[in-house]
């Protein structure tokens, strides 16, 4: 390295220290993590602690990065960017994240993973998920989407003594693996033919040059690996098998937070090129997995009778409605996009919570016919389940409605009408699975049979997701606004 | 203060959620109703300072948008939760707010004791919220928002007694038929909106506003007035939807006052002067509106001279009156509009919660058959009654007389001598019937047990806002002295709204020349005329009642055809309602929707569940399948993009 170059680097790391408010929220979430591995190794009663430690923490990181949410900057030579989308991304995986705390609290105590781990290998996921948001290089999308995804293999498997758990962090674990290798493949061809790892310069120039087939390979097998992440078909196989053997509370965040970091990676290595013609390349892709995923997914939820899995099935379609928005490729499509991830978030781990909360100590009660007669037994509980339905089949005015809206609207100026039909016929076909739990729940002939214990902690996960869920339904505009800034 | 308005909208809000999430557990009636009123008095406040913040201004500046959030935002569609404040908002809003404050207090002693007290003030701070949406929005998506809104609380509140019996149905019934109409009138409003969008490719006010006239051809313009006017029709009554109101009155007393008098159906007129450019350009339009108006004026005014329940008489009075206030728009007479609607809401709203205050004090009883007398049991409601009567009969120097003659003279002036004639009829009647039920309540002799009925005269929490509002029946017209008598510019209520309907008044043009001498004449021939009415109605029903039976049984037909309302209800029963029950019974349900949608339904999501069982046996559980499925997915997409290349 001659000298101007480390002139170069030593004022840009100057300045990247200076700044360190700017990504204050990762370092202090590393810390934190540390902090909770040393109160988990001293403290007897760590596994009190740790759960308030973490939402306290967690919270923390979400207003700091609603706070600075205009502080934008890169630093670290290019490696890592602050403000704007990634902090509204970083909001939803610290307080996504937080409300997973809340409705694990006493659900591992019930099922028998009672583990202080568990809240640290929370803290690590959400770490780097985060660092995916703030990503501007590939390898720093490598490093948060390792430390995510190897993060969620040990959750899935953290109930040892059951078969079911074991099974799903293995194949989590071998199938997730042989998508990141594509990813690592992929990204292996792009540097080959950039010779630099930087999103926004390996993403227009590649698709600048033309017949650039590795890059455009790489581009794909990039795709490819994000695809299995986000669960969309034809690479969505796992999705189901994991869900339902993972412990419920882990689910919750793999399904609503692993999602949306998958998706975050793919929005900041397509948004450079937005509107590009070059982008019409990988457009088509795009829009057949959307089609796939979505009427797959909302078809096979039909014939499923176990709750976890029609909810896996319904995770596969929404990654198909949100494809439609990246498939549109313009600025609605993204701002459609990042609505929907919040609002689908919320959804889940409300839905997610209340799954938890009726599921028994011995894994049972996940059955939707478990749901029959809810309505009157707990009236509170089904009110709230039924508002996450309809807000999952996209009905006003809650947020599902208004994400779908967004999307579609992308979707027709993008000249995709086709898809956006396609998209309208599959969120009727999936009004059918998500409404049978509301019918029976109110409908249902006889009596319900669960006695679940409704701990405080957990309704207070659900009320606050419920009611994030109707206050972006009922202010779409404002949320909108907020994303369209950046 | 005029940049916070939302404030204005957001009390009655915080109001209907306290009552109506926590209403059951507080219990205490008196709390319910003190945040109840206090809530829409709040709001008052914030529409009062705001007034005078707009007085302060100078006049052709005096309109402020208020940007609250933003609601839906793609494309050329943008629509937020933004307020409009000009001289026509606030006047509406002070009208509702202020009235609206003065019902609820006489709410909380009209309906103590109630099952479900606080569920009924939920009920109206929700209007109130709706209401204050429809008159503040500064676009056509928010005003369609607390249009709806309006006629939900109005359903709500119509069938507030829902398991009592009403005429020949239930209560029940009557709510469900003012919204089934309403949503005729509606269907227009939208189709009205749609072709907003389509002309103008916006519907907010501000953009609007200004290309009215610069963009597409007369034909658009008479589309979109008669669509709003069909919107109007619904909410306000008119001819051939007016049907709704009368049944409403199985509503509790206070409802009908405030949203069945004072303030939910003018929002028709509200709709039409907002509007008023678009109506400007399309004549035919107009000349619909002004002939509908009359007509119903008249013809409501004809059944009401011989109805006999006491909130009948004041309910196709209210009809009759709303059409005056069509013909005003009708003719161009914009602000006398406006200015009708706001003396009506005093001296009507006084007129229904004095009703109120009598039923309340004869134990549930509407019919003045059974009344007579009660003058010396219910003084106070006696005399505020009395000022009502006077001033909706048009009576110098009360308010009615003002707004009414101000309207009959444009009439005159714009429309001509036959709009006057049938106007000054339907003022003459009005005079009748409003003192046929002034003596047959009030005065004369008891027609009731008196052993066995005990009218009591109403606590002060009702009749205090009777006096309120009876002294604004008094002075309220007092703004609007014609320019014949003020001078040039000395309507001081016209001037007020003059910047609003600048635009439409430049497109009409000046009115035809006339006299000060006609203008004077006419003026003592409808107030002479009324007098007569009222002497007449005096002479009637005080010292000969037998002239009323006698022309009944001389006149059997009219008098029955009047009464039964022109059997406008089993003419629309035979020739709509039953062919509809019947298609929808027979062809629609039968063999349309049974048959057809649901073979068709059914077919479909019995082939999608076939498929689903299918597929799901793709998920073996093998993890090495998975993987091959995906390995086959790469190896698709990266040949299928190659060949593209």
């Amino acid at each position: 390295m001659d000298s101007t170059a480390i002139n170069n680097f030593n004022s840009d790391l100057a300045v990247s220290l200076s700044a360190f408010w700017s990504y204050f929220p990762i370092v202090f979430l590393a810390g934190v993590i540390l902090i909770s591995i040393a109160i988990e190794m001293y403290s007897k009663s760590s596994k009190k602690i740790l759960p308030w430690f973490t939402v306290t923490a967690l919270l923390a990181c979400a207003y700091y990065s609603l706070l600075t949410v205009t502080d934008t900057g890169v630093y670290f030579s290019g490696m890592f960017a602050t403000g704007g989308l990634t902090n509204i991304f970083n909001f939803i995986f610290t307080f996504g994240g937080a409300i997973v705390v809340l409705l694990s609290v006493d659900y591992i105590k019930k099922s028998g993973i009672y583990y202080g781990e568990f809240y640290i290998l929370l803290q690590s996921a959400v770490l780097g998920m985060m660092m995916i948001a703030g990503a501007k290089d590939m390898i720093m999308i490598f490093i948060g989407l390792e430390q995510m995804s190897i993060t969620f293999y040990v959750m899935a498997g953290l109930n040892r003594k059951r078969a079911s758990s074991n099974e799903a962090a293995l194949k989590y674990f071998l199938l997730g693996a042989f998508a990141t290798g594509f990813i690592v493949y992929g990204i292996g061809l792009m540097y080959g033919t950039a010779g630099t790892l930087n999103i926004d310069f390996v993403f227009s120039n590649i698709f600048a040059a033309e017949k650039n087939l590795p890059g455009i390979i790489g581009i794909l097998l990039f795709l490819v690996g994000f695809s299995f992440k986000i669960g969309a078909v034809p690479f969505h196989m796992w999705v189901p098998d994991v869900y339902q053997g993972a412990p419920t509370s882990s689910t919750a965040l793999m399904a609503t937070g692993g999602k949306v970091a998958a998706f975050t990676a793919l929005i900041l290595a397509f948004r450079p090129v937005l509107g590009t013609e070059t982008l019409a390349v990988i457009t088509p892709v795009l829009a057949v997995f959307a089609l796939l995923s979505m009427f797959y997914g909302s078809i096979v939820a039909i014939a499923q009778t176990d709750i976890k899995r029609m909810l896996a099935y319904s995770s596969i379609a929404n990654a198909g409605y949100m494809l439609i928005g990246l498939a549109a490729g313009n600025d609605y499509g993204i701002e459609g996009v990042v609505y929907y991830l919040a609002a689908y978030s919320f959804m889940n781990l409300g839905a997610f919570g209340i799954v938890a909360l009726i599921e028994s100590a011995d894994e049972k009660n996940l059955l939707i016919s478990d749901y029959n007669g809810l309505g009157t037994k707990y009236p509170v509980l089904a009110a709230l389940l039924s508002l996450f339905m309809f807000a999952l089949s996209g009905i006003p005015p809650f947020a599902g409605f208004f994400g779908k809206y967004y999307i579609f609207i992308a979707a027709i100026e993008s000249n995709l009408t086709w898809l956006a039909i396609a998209g309208v016929i599959a969120s009727v076909i999936s009004v059918y699975f998500y409404l049978r739990i509301v019918v029976l729940m109110y409908f249902g002939k006889g009596e319900s049979q669960v006695t679940p214990e409704i701990t405080n902690a957990s309704l207070i996960g659900i009320v606050i997701s419920a009611l994030l869920v109707i206050v972006m339904g009922v202010f779409p505009g404002s949320v909108i606004n907020l994303i369209s800034n950046f | 203060m005029i940049h916070y308005i939302y404030l204005s909208v957001v009390f009655p809000l915080l109001g209907f959620l306290i009552n109506g999430l926590l209403g059951r557990k507080i219990k205490n009636e008196k709390l319910i109703g003190t945040i109840g009123s206090g809530s829409i008095f709040l709001a008052f406040i914030v529409i009062l300072v705001s007034f005078f913040e707009l007085l302060a201004m100078p006049a052709d500046s005096r309109s402020v948008t208020v940007p609250f959030f933003t609601w839906m935002n793609t494309g050329e569609l943008n629509v937020g939760f933004s307020y409009h404040v000009d001289q026509l908002s606030i006047v509406m809003s002070l009208i509702v707010t202020g009235i609206g404050f003065l019902i609820h207090v006489y709410s909380i002693g009209y309906m103590h004791g109630d099952r479900a007290f606080w569920k009924f003030f939920a009920y109206l701070n929700l209007f109130i919220f709706a209401m204050m949406n429809l008159v503040l929005a500064d676009n056509f998506v928010l005003l369609f928002l607390g249009w709806e809104g309006v006629g939900l609380c109005s359903y709500l509140l119509i069938g507030y007694y829902y398991d009592r019996d009403f005429e020949k149905g239930t209560v029940a019934d009557a709510s469900k038929k003012a919204f089934i109409t309403n949503r005729i009138g509606d269907f227009g409003f939208l189709v009205a909106m749609f072709l907003i969008f389509l002309t103008f490719d916006s519907l907010n006010f501000a953009s609007v506003m200004p290309q009215i006239g610069k963009v597409g051809d007369v034909g658009i313009y008479e589309l979109i007035a008669i669509f709003l006017f069909i919107g109007a029709i619904g909410k306000s009554a008119q001819i051939p939807l007016y049907v709704w109101l009368p049944d409403a009155m199985a509503g509790p007393t206070p409802v009908s006052a405030l949203i069945h008098a004072a303030t939910m159906v003018t929002a028709g007129v509200y709709l039409v002067a907002r509007c008023a450019a678009i109506f400007a350009l399309a004549a035919t339009a107009m000349m619909t509106v002004a002939v509908i108006g009359l007509l119903t004026a008249f013809f409501a005014a004809t059944i009401g001279i011989v109805q006999n329940d006491i909130k009948k008489v004041l309910a196709y009075s209210t009809v009759s009156q709303l059409g005056y206030m069509f013909l005003a728009l009708g003719v161009g007479a914009f602000s006398a509009g406006i200015f009708h609607v706001m003396t009506h809401a005093f001296f009507k709203a006084l007129l229904f919660l004095g009703a109120g205050s009598v039923i309340h004090g004869m134990h549930e009883k509407q019919d003045i058959r059974h009344y007579g007398g009660l003058q010396k049991y219910m003084p106070k409601t006696f005399l505020t009654f009395l000022i009502g009567a006077i001033a909706i009969a048009g009576i110098p120097p009360f308010s009615g007389f003002f707004s009414k003659d101000e309207i009959l003279w444009d009439a005159y002036a714009n429309g001509g001598l036959l709009f006057w004639i049938i106007g000054v009829i339907t003022a003459l009647m009005t005079a009748f019937y409003m003192f046929r039920l002034v003596n047959m309540t009030f005065l004369g002799k008891p027609r009731f047990d008196e052993h066995h009925t005990h009218p009591h005269e109403s606590p002060s929490v009702m009749t205090v806002p009777l006096m309120v509002l009876a002294v604004l029946s008094v002075i309220g017209g007092l703004i609007g002295i014609p320019e014949v008598f003020s001078g040039e510019g000395g309507n001081v209520f016209k001037s007020w709204l003059a910047p609003v309907f600048a635009d439409a008044n430049l497109i009409l043009g000046p009115h035809g020349a006339h006299s000060h001498f006609e203008e004077i004449l006419l003026m003592v021939l409808s107030v002479a005329g009324a007098a007569g009415a009222i002497y007449l109605a005096r002479h009637i029903y005080l010292n000969s009642p037998a002239i009323a039976t006698n022309t009944a049984a001389k006149f059997k037909g009219i008098y029955n055809l009047l009464l039964n309302k022109y059997f406008v209800d089993e003419v629309y029963q035979k020739t709509i309602i039953t062919p509809t029950v019947k298609l929808s019974e027979k062809f629609l349900w039968k063999q349309a929707d049974n048959k057809l949608i649901d073979g068709t339904v059914n077919g479909v999501a019995k082939i999608i569940t076939i498929i689903a069982d299918h597929f799901r046996k793709f998920q073996t559980g093998v993890a090495q399948i998975y993987a091959v499925v995906m390995m086959v997915g790469i190896v698709i997409t990266i040949f299928w993009i190659m060949s593209r290349l």
